[in-house]
């Protein structure tokens, strides 16, 4: 029961991330009186990731100082619905973010768009290779979206974070030195590439060589100074070594803080409130629409009922799911009968790589980007023959590094015992002189890889913590022991004095311990029938019209790109929609 | 010079170095823009905030073998690893402070389903500590900081493969000393390790330093500048 009621919004933004920030402004454009809700502490760029102090490898990256506490927040997992789920007590596979900028303030900035095929899937499966190639239970779907309506929201959201790459495919024009394979695009990146790092030009001339199109990474780490659309400044680049886990100390990489929250900030009819959790959205009387949520206000101790006339779930996808769940809006996924919405077709990321130690090069490797670096997209979704290699997916193959912090990133050739003398003679010997390359792959749904309450655990309020099920799938073991193959070929034509791949083989388990990546997708999918998706092609709630969900939860199955390029698109989709559409006459959009 | 406890000093890991007495600043450091700094107490003197005697005996001779002197590039013990790792387990990371702690525990659960222990890091440690000196007692003879360093390699090596008998909640043992050692050798030098930045200078990492605009793309050059440290020392 909350304790206080407070003046009604017109909209609570649950979660100050990505997606927040951009429903926030838009809609406060509008002129609407918006609260936002974040969960974990406020932070700027100052001081919380300034000079010196953020380059501290063991305190953000080791210790995940900036990502949620599972003391405060976390879930149970399960390889299957047999399995006993435990909890994910400390964090490993993937770091949600936690307090404003979520996780946007220590992601990469690696930012893509989606193949036209992705967003069909299914009805691209079948047209092409017949609907008897599509494994029994793998629930594939589509988006209910095209790559060519999304095109002009993709363009806004790299607009605003200011994205450097070089187009490929500008309305049908291929250009030279871009991605050949991606989708049309109306414009070009709003800044050139950054600047490559030697090693990702040793993979580029070699996968030339082989007849691959190799092109520079699209990244949200600024290349040169630019202004966005809401007046935020972006300065070029540092190649500080300390991207992805932390917080830019230069301006440079593009975060809510960076791009959106001090314009934000500015407006009157906008405020927002840190160390605040929802606990729950509430329903009027006849479930079909949100009267507002009730949080937990950390800063009082007090649980507050914050009524709004449209609630716009924006937690980072598995916290969208958890709250839905715990809302009861929307019908749970039940894996058995394969019923119900919510929860239905999680899915992750599959992602390998190869690495390479040259004992007479040497790298820098401390001189490094979230996100640079040079890719083909030859094996990609688009360009590979499902019917004849037997799987449904593709990866994209990328060369380049992050820094080259030692404690995490120091890679030493096969056969080095992991301590003694000869750890020790190791890291010296081979410190900066080795180079990877990576397969980013898809991830597909199936029928019980699902999210749904725990029965047994709870979290600090009492409510019972999300259970996810999730295993590695035959379908996707070959997706990636393909891309195995075609990397080895590139990477033995660059003649390495060593070499050791990492990718999951027949009879993989998923393993919570290794980070893989913060690409947890689905759960909370949209589509155009009710019966298998928990939003609508514009991201509304098909129980409640006033809630709008956000983020890759999204997403029917993984995209193999990295989502928040997707994420960002989408969220400008939705509002065009709000916009025109629901705002003059509040109903059900479908 | 004082010897470790129990062991002659037979390596010589405490002559020459900073870990033994205050040879290096006595001599000037290398960088004559580096303030005068009080030189840090010997390991045996140095006020411990987590570990009992004993256990803090098994810790510096456990990581003088995990990273040992000699050879090129400094050991733990010149890097004052111990130190490190004393200061973690008294921290957030030994109390499992930001870890989801509540119960029921399945400690022998699928290891890929990730840490199931009812136990904190630093209870683990406590734990764990004598379970190993007994193994060690009973298969080598003598207590490990006392043992040959040829067997407290196969000691170390039957504990990292399972094989000293630790119950399921203290499995995670080894991993977490091999990991505490390296992250000790190789975080910023406020933490109490990597002493002197020596870990960073030995393998060319430039520290805090974060920005190399002008790097990106130089084929086989050298960064020649040494580490700098949050604290601004430089090496
Ligand atoms: C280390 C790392 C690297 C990454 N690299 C890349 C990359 O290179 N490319 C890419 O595309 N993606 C990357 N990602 C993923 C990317 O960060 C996310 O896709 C993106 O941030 C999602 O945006 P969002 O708005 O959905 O959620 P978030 O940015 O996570 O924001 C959600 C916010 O909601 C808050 N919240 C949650 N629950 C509640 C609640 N109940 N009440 C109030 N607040 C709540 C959270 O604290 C958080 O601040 C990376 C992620 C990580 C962790
Ligand atoms: S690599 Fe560039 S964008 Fe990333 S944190 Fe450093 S300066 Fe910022």
């Amino acid at each position: 029961m909350a304790t206080r009621t407070d003046p009604k919004k017109d909209v609570v933004i649950i979660g100050l991330g990505w997606t927040g920030a951009i429903m926030g402004m838009e809609l406060a454009n509008e002129g609407l009186d918006i609260l936002a809700l974040e969960r974990g502490d406020d932070r700027s760029t100052v001081p919380d990731f300034q000079y010196p102090n953020i380059f501290d490898e063991l305190k953000y990256a080791v210790r995940y100082d900036l990502m949620q506490k599972p003391v405060n927040s976390t879930l149970t997992v399960r390889h299957n619905t047999q399995e006993t789920a435990l909890p994910y007590r400390h964090l490993g596979s993937f770091l949600p973010g936690d307090g404003v900028g979520g996780a946007g303030v220590h992601w990469n900035g690696q930012n893509w768009r989606p193949q036209a095929v992705e967003y069909r899937l299914r009805s691209y499966v079948e047209e092409t290779f017949g609907a008897d190639i599509i494994p029994e239970d793998m629930q594939l779907q589509d988006w209910g979206v095209t790559a060519e309506e999304l095109e002009p929201h993709l363009t806004k959201f790299e607009s605003v974070a200011g994205i450097a790459g070089k187009a490929g495919n500008i309305n049908g024009e291929i250009q030279e030195g871009g991605n050949p394979f991606e989708a049309p695009r109306s414009v070009e990146y709003p800044m050139p590439p950054l600047k490559n790092t030697w090693d990702s030009e040793l993979f580029a001339d070699a996968a030339r060589k082989m007849g691959y199109h190799p092109f520079p990474r699209p990244s949200a780490n600024a290349s040169i100074q630019y202004v966005n659309d809401y007046g935020m400044q972006l300065g070029p680049c540092n190649y500080c070594g300390f991207c992805e886990r932390f917080g830019c100390n230069n301006y440079s990489k593009s975060s809510p803080q960076v791009c959106i929250l001090d314009a934000l900030k500015r407006k009157p009819n906008f405020s927002y409130k840190a160390k605040c959790e929802v606990l729950k959205i509430e329903k009027a009387a006849d479930g079909k629409t949100a009267t507002g949520v009730t949080y937990f206000d950390d800063n009082t101790g007090e649980e507050v009922f914050q009524p709004a006339d449209l609630v716009l779930v924006c937690a980072y996808s598995l916290h969208n799911v958890h709250l839905l769940l715990l809302s009861e809006i929307g019908q749970p996924y039940d894996p058995d009968t394969g019923e119900g919405v919510v929860g239905r077709n999680y899915s992750y990321q599959m992602t390998g790589g190869t690495s390479l130690w040259f004992k007479d090069k040497v790298f820098n490797p401390f001189v490094g980007t979230g996100s640079g670096g040079m890719t083909i997209d030859d094996f990609s979704m688009s360009q590979i023959d499902f019917g004849k290699e037997g799987f449904i997916g593709g990866s994209y193959i990328t060369c380049g590094h992050t820094g080259g912090r030692p404690i995490q990133q120091m890679a030493l050739p096969p056969g080095t015992p992991a301590w003694g003398a000869g750890w020790k003679e190791a890291v010296g010997e081979w410190y900066g002189h080795n180079l990877s390359i990576g397969s980013h792959g898809s991830n597909m749904a199936y029928r019980d890889t699902c999210l749904d309450l725990d029965p047994t655990y709870k979290d600090r309020h009492g409510r019972p913590l999300m259970r996810m099920t999730f295993n590695w799938k035959d379908n996707d073991i070959k997706m990636t022991q393909f891309m195995k193959a075609r990397i080895e070929e590139i990477a033995e034509s660059m003649n390495p004095d060593a070499m050791a791949s990492g990718y999951k083989g027949d009879g993989a388990q998923y393993d919570v311990r290794p980070y893989q990546s913060t690409h947890n997708v689905g759960g909370a999918i949209m589509g155009t029938d009710p019966k298998t998706s928990a939003i609508n092609r514009y991201l509304q709630s098909w129980d409640c019209h006033n809630v709008w969900v956000m983020g890759a939860s999204a997403f029917p199955q993984n995209i193999q790109y990295n989502p928040t390029g997707a994420v960002g698109g989408l969220a400008y989709w939705a509002l065009e929609a709000l916009r025109k559409d629901y705002l003059p006459n509040p109903r059900p959009l479908m | 010079m004082r010897e470790m406890p129990g062991r002659p000093s037979r390596r010589g890991f405490l002559k020459g170095t900073a870990a033994g007495v205050a040879i290096a600043s006595l001599a000037g450091s290398a960088n004559a823009q580096a303030p005068q700094k009080e030189p840090p107490p010997p390991l045996d003197q140095y006020e411990r905030v987590y570990f009992n005697e004993a256990e803090w005996a098994f810790v510096m001779a456990a990581c003088d073998r995990l990273i040992p002197s000699g050879g090129n590039g400094p050991g733990a013990i010149d890097c004052r690893v111990p130190v490190f790792i004393d200061r973690q387990l008294a921290g957030n990371f030994g109390t499992a402070a930001d870890w989801y702690m509540q119960g029921p525990f399945d400690p022998a659960a699928n290891p890929t389903l990730g840490f199931q222990s009812p136990l904190t890091p630093a209870e683990i440690y406590r734990q764990a500590i004598p379970v190993f000196q007994d193994w060690c007692k009973t298969n080598h003879g003598d207590s490990f900081e006392n043992l040959e360093a040829a067997t407290q390699d196969a000691a170390l090596t039957s504990l990292q493969k399972g094989e000293v008998g630790l119950a399921p909640e203290l499995r995670d043992f080894f991993q977490f000393l091999l990991a505490n050692t390296k992250e000790g050798y190789f975080a910023d030098p406020g933490y109490g390790g990597n002493h002197d930045m020596q870990a960073w200078v030995y393998i060319g990492f430039p520290g805090a330093r974060g920005a190399f605009t002008s790097w990106p793309g130089r084929e086989n050059a050298k960064y020649p500048l040494g580490p700098v440290s949050i604290s601004g020392e430089r090496a």
